[in-house]
């Protein structure tokens, strides 16, 4: 008796199931998309988000400061500040756009001859832009001590700009080299060494002046 | 800015995995036998470890054709471009990085360049930008200086550009535009004031796409300056450069 009542009760149950009643438990119903209660059978792992190629931060760009010394020739020498910006075209090849400003002293006559002033104030001021083209020839590794290992290269470097100096523009070649020192993937420290060439009839005749710079900088890629 | 951004990188390192949310990196699969890192974005900096198939890397950053990946352990070093483009995404898809190339120079929209050269005897540095309107023409905003024996000039022009085949790698172009030019005397010549005239220009030139989005480019000028005074004068200029292109 109660094994027939037993399996009358299962005929019920399996038949509700079967019809789906019940939906949490039927297994036919799949077009019923589980609302609030139940979650997908399966869950994904972790969800990916959709990131693409064009996500990566590319960092070719580099932007910095520098200061250094400035030898004017004839003028003496005197501290030189500026900035500097520059696009990686490869891992060997870069160009750069730099800024300066510095301030000619005295020639050697003004100084002896007591009053003498060749330039005024204002025309002392030097400054200059050019735009170069650098070449990393020495790629390498740095150590410091034991534990730490740094990127570096050194590079020559080479270009064209103005100079405005005492009045007037002067068509300016640089040439140079520099040590580029990476504290990390993104700050970089700079030594650097320029002649700044240009032809100058500042002092009674025609000649073409080695202006020689040597800078320390520090700049971010970003 | 960076600062925040480095934070942001280092915050991971503090908590356990899973505390803070996934990071939002490129993430491939390594499909070859195994891929280099380098210790540095460079062909001669060492290699000092590689990645076997099938394990997975985030890419974190990109400088010129060098990739900097993390390994699921935490090794991070540079892979090159050609190992990457060897590599799946988690998808199972082809892994293609956006890189400029010829294609992308036919089609630019941006030029932008530096140029320098001879300016009737004297020198010339010239910066231009250039948007093209279809591949075959472009319009170009031009400013130059001129350093002269006599005087220093400045000059800004507007030019039409025609290329007539823009596919080529070393493609000729034409040139016609017109602008103003400044010319201050130099100090030592008192009779002479600053001025400022018209000038016009035809030229002709050639653009060599190098690599990625850089390009050289050389050109011929013949400038006509409607001069106030006397006689327009005819101005030859040769100049060359590099330019980027976007």
């Amino acid at each position: 008796m109660e094994s027939r009542l037993r399996i009358f009760l299962l005929k019920v149950v399996c038949t509700l199931v079967l019809v789906g009643i019940f939906p949490g438990c039927s297994y036919l119903r799949v077009d019923d998309a589980p609302t609030d209660d139940a979650g997908p059978v399966i869950s994904p792992e972790l969800e990916r988000r959709t990131i693409t190629e064009a996500d990566i931060d590319s960092e070719d760009f580099e932007v910095g400061a520098f200061v250094g010394v400035m030898s004017i020739e004839d003028f003496g020498s005197n501290v030189v500040y500026g900035a500097r910006g520059a696009y990686h075209i490869t891992e060997d090849f870069f160009a750069e756009a730099a800024i300066g400003r510095t301030e000619a002293g005295e020639t050697s006559y003004e100084t002896l001859s007591g009053g003498a002033q060749i330039l005024t104030d204002s025309q002392r001021e030097l400054t200059y832009y050019n735009i170069s083209l650098g070449y990393n020839i020495l790629p390498g590794e740095a150590f410091i001590g034991k534990g730490h290992a740094f990127n570096s290269a050194l590079y020559l470097i080479a270009g064209v700009g103005n100079t405005e100096f005492a009045d007037d523009s002067h068509f300016t070649i640089n040439v140079g080299a520099g040590y580029r020192f990476l504290v990390n993937d993104w700050v970089a420290l700079h030594v650097d060494f320029r002649d700044h060439i240009f032809d100058s009839d500042l002092l009674g005749k025609d000649k073409t002046t080695h202006n020689l710079e040597g800078t320390a900088g520090i700049s971010f890629f970003f | 800015m960076r600062l925040l951004a480095a934070m942001l990188v280092l915050l991971p390192c503090l908590f356990p995995k899973g505390v803070l949310a996934e990071e939002e990196y490129f993430t491939v699969v390594v499909a070859e036998p195994y891929i280099e890192l380098r210790t540095g974005p460079g062909r001669g900096y060492p290699v000092f470890h590689v990645v076997d198939r099938g394990d997975e890397v985030e890419v974190t950053k990109r400088r010129t054709d060098w990739f900097k990946v993390r390994t699921v352990r935490g090794k991070e070093g540079w892979a090159k471009r050609a190992d990457m483009e060897l590599t799946l995404t988690t998808a199972g898809g082809a892994t293609q990085f956006a890189e400029a190339g010829l294609g992308d120079f036919s089609r630019r929209r941006w030029e932008g360049g530096v140029l320098a050269g001879d300016f009737e005897g004297g020198d010339v540095i010239s910066a231009y930008v250039g948007y093209a309107m279809t591949q075959n023409l472009s319009v170009e905003l031009a400013a130059s200086q001129v350093f002269g024996g006599f005087s220093d000039a400045v000059t800004g022009t507007v030019s039409l550009v025609a290329q007539p085949f823009p596919e080529w790698r070393l493609s000729p172009f034409f040139s016609l535009g017109g602008g103003y030019i400044y010319t201050d005397p130099n100090v030592t010549l008192v009779d002479e004031a600053d001025r400022t005239e018209e000038i016009a220009s035809v030229g002709v030139g050639v653009r060599w796409y190098l690599t990625r989005r850089f390009l050289m480019r050389a050109e011929y000028r013949n400038y006509v300056i409607f001069q106030a005074k006397d006689d327009n004068q005819e101005i030859n200029e040769w100049k060359a450069g590099f330019a980027f292109f976007f």
